[in-house]
């Protein structure tokens, strides 16, 4: 079975709600969206106070290339654009609406029915995706369009879809490769025509053997997918892991996967793509894992961007009593959130309980230079003195040792057994040295 | 004697002979011609090196002194004006007088006054935290309270005090070399001038929020109220986003400003005790919010009104008294003019309702 | 509703603690414990007890009374040091020698550097040394293996088969005629013979080794490179001259090899961080032990191999990366 050779830890992977099919959130009463849900500048508002919105309403344009749109996920008034406290703790400009029915966009296509011809060009493709405001869900919403654009000079070999989902506890990804997965194939098959590829290869973890072999099955019926299996560790979904995992070539360090001829997409973004070109349908709703061991109801949701976490959490039975985190995202690189008035939005992927007793670190022991997280780093740095250069602010030495090459993956602070906030510091150094860089090009 | 002990001596001899002259010859040959000067100025700076001055190290601040055509933009201020007469006299300059200053923390938000909205469990570092999001409390502006500023201080001029979770400087001590203040990554710690018996006066605040949503974040906020800009008779207080900010040159010390100040976020500092006000409330004890998952805080949020050190009722505290070692005393918690320094929120019904989620 | 906990990522441990690992750790010494009380007696074990006990407590004042900070015998890494300094000193050596090692191996050789994670030298090995070359008339007096269990100090002491293979090859006897007044290779195996308290039993300690593979306390790379070059090198002294050289075998099984090479090397402060390191270190320990026991003047090397190669380690660290994620360009 295929996987990435360096480093890797095995949590447990508590994956609760893998069986539980998709249910839909009721729309709540008020939504938060804020304008700012990508990497890449932030966009214009064109809606104001008191203006009544449809769903799939455009109601901030990206101005520049690398940006992203915004659509209403509901109906109704705007009530405010103003800032809202936001996953950070800073404010950050949202679009306030109180919900008034569930009206859409004529232009959406509402229709279960599976459209399988794809009419637009490779770049009409882009053009409809930069439209509809895709950005990759997978997390890092970068956006979608940006990455079909392949810079001059560099060709596209492969489409890479990421179905591993190697972060525990989330099965958004999952359930949506069971449910809707002719939708993902076509819209890898766009996403295919877009970047002129032949080959598309979907690469998932061997614990969803159910999606393998259904995906495996589906994928007869379209030209040039293929699926990989691929051994469960993580992080496998990293995107230079899966790379090297599945076509067995690696991104060298301050590279981009284009370089090695492969472009990565997780399967949420491939059936976003997918309702975008055919169904002219908007980025404002997206399937979203709420688990955790205490959880009367855990399952997977599809929820409308802008819905407060607080309804995701009482869809699934309450809060229990010994809740010590909430978690936008998975255990290992999720961010722990402050409030639960928090809106789900693109990227959110899951949203993850832990008790009080899992929540709090142990207290942090000197390094005892054990070697175990040189070992389990997937890329092949050495944490324990990056951390050490961070502490003592040396942070061109870190740029030297290819701190910048960490993809936060957290396996270093995993296995660390003195307890030390490796990853922490590394990532500090990584702001402190894209400072560096910045003042250098002046 | 024993031929093997002759012979050693004179083989180590020789040796010896060889390794002084080849060294002779080599500082001969490599020798560097300096300015005498700069060992001189170097003689005269208080080798702390600690980059204050702004070049890494003292002997290259000599050498910069030396090369310099006038000392103007050159200071030590870690020696002060003695030190830059004396630089001046070796050169034959003219050193400027500066006023000398001291490090202030602008920040009154301590666990009493400003609750803690969330148990911030990452590494101990400013830094770290500041980079995470805004903060284990309402303000994103104030003091994370890790103590990035005490691990820089070269001269152990600045001490974390546990009980309020905020920064003390002890004023003799601080030389203003700055370090504190590149250190914080909220940019709280201000250099200002040093006044006669290290009196200060100054707005212990930095939130730059609308004036409700400063207040119901810390009770000790600068709400933009604008009440001291009116009252000043010397123009130095300005106001700019909801921010006052008092001049410490225009500033004559004259006081008036921190009795008008409806949230005590201005502080005065060694200055003599003022009678009471007669309407003046006890301090009560704001409880610590819960942890949510029954997990014992680790104490920082245990914390509860620290009615028992900050002066209750009235009381400056001569800075003189400052006790400079244990941190424990906390004894450089301000007394305000009338009204004591952690007092029961004056919105505190609603900073309580805030904690229950 | 209380408030939550806020951290940056990642919010799950794996659960290792330092005192797990050491505790496994003393758990492999137990073979080479029992082995070593049932070979010398209860010499063996009072010396053991000794050191581990004065170990701890001198890390315990050390840290309580001079450095006046957070106390951390409970991780169990002071015990490790002192059973280690026990197995490689003769079961006879007087009380009062064991315990000045220990405050050397404790003192020295760890708290003066910073305590836990800061030493360069592995400090049962510091220790050891401290009394090899203060006493090195006790250092070198070992008691016959299986007739002195009851015996402490007045044990009847023997050479060692490293000691009657060094006098040999000095006198220029030829190696066959020394062999036969050396015990069995089987009795090296299984610890019948003289020597240093723990290091006996090659048998005992590779229990010792497998034991702590299968928990993934330590990597094999250090073991296996130093035996490994051992056995090669001596190897080809041997085939180069089997009259004048003794064959491999008798080197892996002799003298504190195996116990060097499986718990001393293997210290994780003073090993490199990673395994193109790990290999270079083990590769020069061997190299040094076998030149010093061929060409020295020692019969036995191991401990300053070790040391010797203890202090490359921060170079080797420096100079020597592991491979990065990256390396190799384009197709792996």
């Amino acid at each position: 079975m295929r996987t990435f050779p360096l480093g890797g830890i095995h949590p447990p992977e508590n994956k609760l709600t893998a069986g539980s099919g998709i249910r839909q959130l009721p729309v709540p009463g008020q939504v938060n969206i804020p304008i700012y849900q990508h990497i890449g500048a932030p966009p214009k508002i064109i809606v104001e106070r008191g203006q009544e919105v449809l769903v799939g309403q455009l109601l901030a344009s990206g101005e520049v290339f690398i940006s992203a749109g915004v659509h209403s996920s509901v109906s109704g008034k705007v009530v405010k654009i103003e800032n809202v406290t936001d996953i950070s703790g800073y404010k950050r400009t949202a679009v306030v609406i109180n919900v008034e029915g569930d009206r859409w966009m004529d232009s959406i296509d509402r229709s279960p029915a599976l459209v399988k011809k794809i009419k637009p060009d490779s770049q009409e493709i882009i053009q409809t995706i930069l439209k509809m405001g895709i950005v990759g869900m997978g997390g890092a919403t970068f956006p979608t369009h940006v990455k079909l654009s392949l810079p001059r000079g560099k060709k596209a070999e492969y489409l890479l879809v990421n179905g591993s989902e190697c972060e525990p506890y989330l099965t958004s990804d999952n359930v949506l490769m069971m449910e809707k997965a002719d939708e993902i194939l076509c819209g890898a098959t766009i996403t295919m025509k877009a970047l002129k590829v032949k080959r598309a290869i979907i690469g998932i973890e061997a614990n969803k053997r159910d999606a393998i072999d259904h995906l495996r099955e589906c994928a007869a019926k379209y030209q040039g997918i293929e699926v990989q299996e691929l051994k469960v560790k993580y992080p496998q979904g990293g995107e230079k892991q899966l790379i090297k995992a599945v076509t067995r070539r690696e991104v060298p360090s301050g590279a981009l996967p284009i370089d090695v001829g492969a472009v990565v997409f997780n399967v949420s973004t491939m059936f976003a793509v997918y309702e975008a070109v055919q169904k002219n349908k908007p980025l404002f709703e997206r399937v979203v894992t709420i688990s955790g061991k205490y959880l009367e109801n855990p399952g997977n949701y599809l929820v409308r961007i802008g819905t407060p976490v607080s309804a995701l959490i009482d869809a699934a039975g309450g809060m229990p009593e010994n809740t010590g985190k909430v978690i936008s995202g998975g255990p290992m690189m999720g961010k722990a959130l402050n409030s639960l008035d928090v809106p789900v939005i693109k990227g959110t992927s899951g949203v993850t309980l832990l008790s009080g007793e899992e929540s709090r670190r142990k207290e942090m022991q000197n390094c005892i230079r054990c070697t175990r997280c040189v070992t389990v780093c997937p890329m092949g740095l050495e944490p324990y003195l990056l951390m050490a250069l961070g502490e003592k602010e040396q942070f061109e030495r870190m740029e030297h040792e290819k701190a910048m090459d960490c993809i936060e993956c957290g396996s270093c602070s995993y296995i660390c057994p003195s307890s030390r906030p490796l990853l922490d510091y590394i990532r500090l150094g990584k702001s402190e040295i894209n400072k560096m860089r910045r003042a250098r090009k002046k | 004697m024993n031929p093997i002990v002759l012979y050693t001596i004179l083989s180590l001899s020789a040796t010896g002979i060889a390794a002084a002259l080849i060294l002779f010859f080599i500082a001969q040959r490599f020798r560097v011609i300096e300015d005498p000067r700069i060992d001189e100025v170097e003689d005269a700076l208080p080798a702390a090196n600690c980059g204050g001055c702004g070049y890494p190290g003292c002997r290259n601040f000599a050498e910069a002194c030396v090369k310099a055509d006038s000392l103007g933009s050159l200071f030590c201020p870690v020696g002060g004006n003695d030190t830059m007469k004396r630089v001046g006299e070796i050169l034959g300059m003219e050193a400027e007088e500066q006023d000398p200053q001291v490090a202030v923390v602008r920040c009154s938000g301590s666990y009493a006054c400003r609750p803690r909205t969330n148990f911030y469990d990452g590494a101990a570092s400013c830094a770290v935290a500041s980079s995470l999001y805004a903060g284990d409390t309402g303000c994103q502006y104030g003091c994370l309270g890790h103590g990035d500023c005490v691990r820089v201080c070269d001269f152990d001029a600045i001490h974390m005090n546990p009980r309020t979770g905020l920064p003390e400087v002890i004023d003799e001590k601080c030389t203003a070399c700055g370090a504190c203040v590149d250190a914080c990554p909220k940019n709280i710690i201000e250099l200002r001038r040093r006044n006669k018996k290290d009196r200060k006066i100054f707005v212990s605040c930095i939130n730059e929020e609308k004036g409700g949503i400063a207040k119901k974040s810390c009770s000790v906020a600068c709400i933009g109220c604008g009440k001291c800009v009116k009252v000043c008779p010397y123009d130095a207080i300005t106001l700019e986003n909801f921010l006052a900010y008092i001049d410490p040159v225009k500033c004559k010390l004259c006081r008036k400003c921190v009795v008008e100040c409806p949230t005590d976020s201005i502080l005065e500092i060694g200055f003599p005790t003022r009678k009471p006000r007669p309407e003046e409330e006890t301090a009560k004890e704001v409880p610590a919010p819960s942890m949510a998952g029954d997990v014992k805080a680790g104490g920082s949020t245990t914390d509860t009104g620290t009615a028992a050190d900050s002066t209750a009722g009235t009381g400056t505290i001569d800075s003189g008294t400052v006790d400079t070692g244990t941190v424990d005393t906390g004894t450089v918690d301000t007394g305000s003019a009338g009204g004591s320094r952690d007092p029961e929120p004056q919105a505190g019904g609603q900073t309580n309702k805030e904690e229950e989620n | 509703m209380g408030i939550f906990t806020v951290s940056p990522s990642p919010h799950e441990h794996a659960g290792q603690s330092v005192s797990k690992l050491m505790y496994g750790v003393l758990l492999a010494l137990l073979p080479a414990f029992l082995v070593s009380v049932w070979v010398f007696g209860i010499g063996a074990l009072i010396i053991t007890a000794t050191a581990m006990a004065s170990c701890m407590l001198f890390e315990f004042l050390i840290q309580k009374y001079l450095i006046k900070g957070k106390t951390t015998v409970a991780d169990g890494s002071a015990l490790i040091t002192g059973a280690l300094l026990a197995f490689c000193l003769p079961s006879n050596l007087p009380l009062w020698m064991v315990i000045l090692g220990s405050l050397v191996a404790i003192g020295i050789g760890k708290m003066s550097f910073g305590g836990l994670g800061n030493n360069p030298f592995n400090p049962a090995l510091v220790g050891r040394v401290f009394l090899f070359v203060s006493f090195p008339v006790q250092m070198t007096r070992w008691p016959e293996p299986l007739v002195n269990r009851f015996a402490y100090l007045d044990a009847t002491t023997g050479a060692t088969s490293l000691g009657l293979m060094k006098e040999g090859m000095k006198n220029g006897e030829k190696i066959a005629g020394i062999l036969k007044e050396i015990p069995a290779y089987i009795d090296l195996f299984l610890g019948k013979i003289g020597g240093s308290t723990g290091e006996v039993a090659a048998v005992a300690l590779l229990i010792g080794l497998v034991y702590m593979l299968a928990r993934k306390i330590i990597s094999w790379h250090i073991p296996v490179s130093i035996l490994l070059t051992v056995a090669v090198f001596t190897g080809i002294l041997w085939l180069a001259n089997p009259e004048k050289n003794p064959d491999p075998l008798f080197h892996l099984l002799s003298g504190g090899l195996m116990l060097g090479a499986i718990f001393m090397a293997t210290d994780y402060v003073t090993s490199p961080m990673n395994v193109r390191g790990m290999w270079i270190y083990g590769i020069m320990i061997g190299i040094i032990t076998v030149i010093i026991r061929i060409f020295g003047s020692y019969p036995e090397g191991v401990q300053f191999a070790i040391l010797i190669m203890n202090a490359f380690t921060p170079l080797i660290n420096r100079y020597v990366k592991p491979r990065r994620f990256g390396e190799k360009t384009g197709n792996g």
